[in-house]
């Protein structure tokens, strides 16, 4: 994300010389502008922008939200980076002119959880299935990201949770924070309910008007955990990514995302399609409106195809 | 000037001579604007004619999900009479990823490679002595021929080599579509826990009595647990198909794809006009 300042002087550089804007926009130090915006009583959240990664927006793809309470602040997923956790930090303690007292990270996907390494780790909280995710896939993810973000990455490393999260409501000083603790989007996946203003957050089980992202998904038990969060009587819905909104606008339009993805992808295997025809069929018309719906769509028959041909093609070898 | 370039040739050691100005036929001007266009033009295509063709088409994915796995797809039925099909990736350590035979099959591959980093993804299609030459620039972050197979975290890896899985389609006009898999780690050797190479480099795929439908020979750049879709020609389509394969250390592949009782969707998709 450029600043509205670095697009100005991308302007004015841009006008007094075409040629060195671009170079410009490189040797300057890159800064994230969060822009907070109220949610509830004590509640902000930053929305990502409703892309992919790219360098231009430094992976800030995903909502953060900062929680006020007696205790400190409260921070929902940590951002793509180092710099990205430090801007962070540094307006959660303006907003609530505290310290933070908790940092919760709801899935390991690196635009959710590399901003973690700018707090304390022993205030980082995840459950252990994500944790593990880290362990597993940190490294990898970060090199991705340095090859994609740059110099947006600059710093950043892998940092584990310290704190371990079960189902028990979190009490911090009279604001109750109740983790829910489920899966599909990834093996672990945390959705947090605050019960002081009813708001919802849930992590990337919940995408609205950007397309849902497949690479480590359960279909299954995506939708079980759909189910489960429509159940809770919330406020506000606070997606992965896309807007906060009343009402379940979010969670409907995920399931019905995954059913036509899977759909879609299930008939086209079992028709002989090879993926790539697969990833050319149209999408239903519903989707010309959720930003990266082709892309993610490429993605998913990428993710989807190789188990499918491994665990329903039969075994034709004569191999004793 | 001519014959001391005779004389310089004749003194020459063979990778000097590789580098030294030849008829080559092919074009200068390379449409995807790769540096290395006019080297691989001349290992691949000697000094045959060559031309680039939008009918040699090569289908890439938009946005690649893993560079080990790049699914690709070769298609040049608008030429007729096509002896053979190689593909090959610039920029890749090991350009070439493999040649087709279409013998009774249409000049069609697709299949999943490895790629190091973005790259031109090209196929050429031999017809009447003279190359056809279509390609892609495919965009991606590197890494994929320098890692080690997926199958090599299991310490049994060994157990499921040449297992094989597939399915065979009938379509309309006789052609029969088969996708299938082979279960090998394809090895590079340029993956630093796995220096050697170990890779399948033959699939031939046959009607019921032996008739050889389609040959491919693979290399390196063909991804993990090779797979496949092919467009045959069988003489009957009511009988199975036989893939026979090998690989670098001997060791035979036989499968056989039971005759189809599905019907694919894609209409005439085999007929070359």
């Amino acid at each position: 994300m450029i600043s509205r300042r670095q697009a100005l002087a991308l302007a004015a550089g841009a006008a007094a010389a075409p040629h060195l804007a671009a170079f410009r926009a490189l040797a300057r130090p890159l800064a994230y502008d969060l822009q907070p915006v109220p949610i509830g009583e004590g509640a902000w959240m930053v929305a990502g922008a409703q892309e992919a990664i790219t360098f231009a927006n430094g992976g800030a793809i995903a909502n953060v939200a900062i929680l006020d309470s007696e205790a400190g602040a409260i921070v929902i997923d940590a951002g793509p980076s180092r710099w990205y956790g430090e801007a962070l930090r540094t307006l959660a303690e303006r907003l609530t002119g505290k310290p933070v007292a908790r940092v919760y990270l709801t899935h390991f996907h690196p635009d959710h959880v590399f901003g973690a390494q700018a707090f304390d780790p022993r205030l980082v909280a995840a459950p252990l299935g994500v944790i593990q995710g880290l362990k597993e896939h940190g490294d990898g993810f970060a090199d991705a990201m340095y090859q994609i973000a740059l110099d947006w990455m600059r710093g950043t490393e892998v940092v584990l949770p310290q704190k371990i999260l079960g189902e028990g409501v979190e009490d911090f000083g009279g604001r109750r924070i109740r983790p829910l603790t489920l899966s599909g989007h990834t093996a672990s996946d945390l959705a947090l309910f605050d019960e002081r203003t009813g708001i919802l957050f849930a992590g990337d089980l919940a995408f609205l008007d950007r397309a849902p992202t497949t690479p480590h998904a359960n279909l299954a038990a995506w939708r079980t955990s759909l189910a489960k969060l429509a159940s809770i009587l919330s406020v506000l819905l606070v997606p992965g990514h896309g807007p906060a909104e009343p009402g379940g606008r979010a969670l409907a339009q995920t399931r019905d995302w995954l059913d036509a993805i899977e759909f879609i992808i299930r008939d086209a295997f079992e028709r002989g399609l090879d993926p790539t025809e697969a990833m050319a069929l149209p999408l239903p018309a519903w989707t010309r409106d959720i930003a990266l719906a082709r892309y993610e769509f490429v993605r998913s028959v990428q993710h989807f195809y190789p188990k499918l041909e491994a665990s329903r093609w039969e075994r034709v070898d004569e191999t004793p | 000037m001519a014959r001391i370039w005779v004389l310089l040739l004749l003194f020459l050691s063979v990778p000097l001579l590789a580098a030294a100005p030849t008829a080559v036929a092919a074009p200068t001007e390379d449409p995807l604007g790769s540096p290395l266009w006019r080297e691989l033009a001349e290992r691949y295509f000697g000094d045959a004619p060559v031309v680039f063709d939008d009918r040699v088409r090569v289908v890439v994915p938009v946005v690649v999900e893993n560079q080990a796995q790049v699914p690709v797809a070769v298609d040049a039925r608008g030429i007729s009479s096509i002896e053979k099909l190689i593909v090959f990736a610039d920029w890749n350590p090991i350009q070439h990823v493999l040649t087709l035979k279409p013998v009774s099959a249409a000049p069609y591959v697709a299949f999943r490679m490895k790629v190091e980093q973005g790259t031109p993804i090209r196929a050429a299609a031999l017809a009447g002595g003279v190359w056809h030459v279509g390609g892609v620039y495919l965009d991606a972050v590197g890494g994929g021929c320098s890692a080690p197979a997926v199958a090599r975290k299991q310490s049994d890896w060994y157990k499921t080599v040449g297992q094989t899985q597939g399915r065979l389609w009938r379509e309309k006009d006789d052609w029969a579509r088969a996708r299938f898999r082979i279960r090998h780690p394809m090895d590079t050797g340029l993956a630093k826990e796995e220096p050697i190479a170990f890779f399948v480099e033959r699939i031939d795929v046959k009607d019921a009595d032996g008739a050889p439908l389609a040959s491919l020979e693979t290399f390196q750049p063909f991804s993990e647990d090779p797979t496949l879709t092919l467009l045959l020609r069988p003489a009957d389509t009511s009988q199975p198909i036989v893939i026979e394969g090998r690989d670098n250390k001997g060791l035979r592949i036989r499968a056989s794809l039971a005759a189809p009782a599905k019907q694919s969707w894609l209409a005439g998709h085999g007929s070359a006009e």
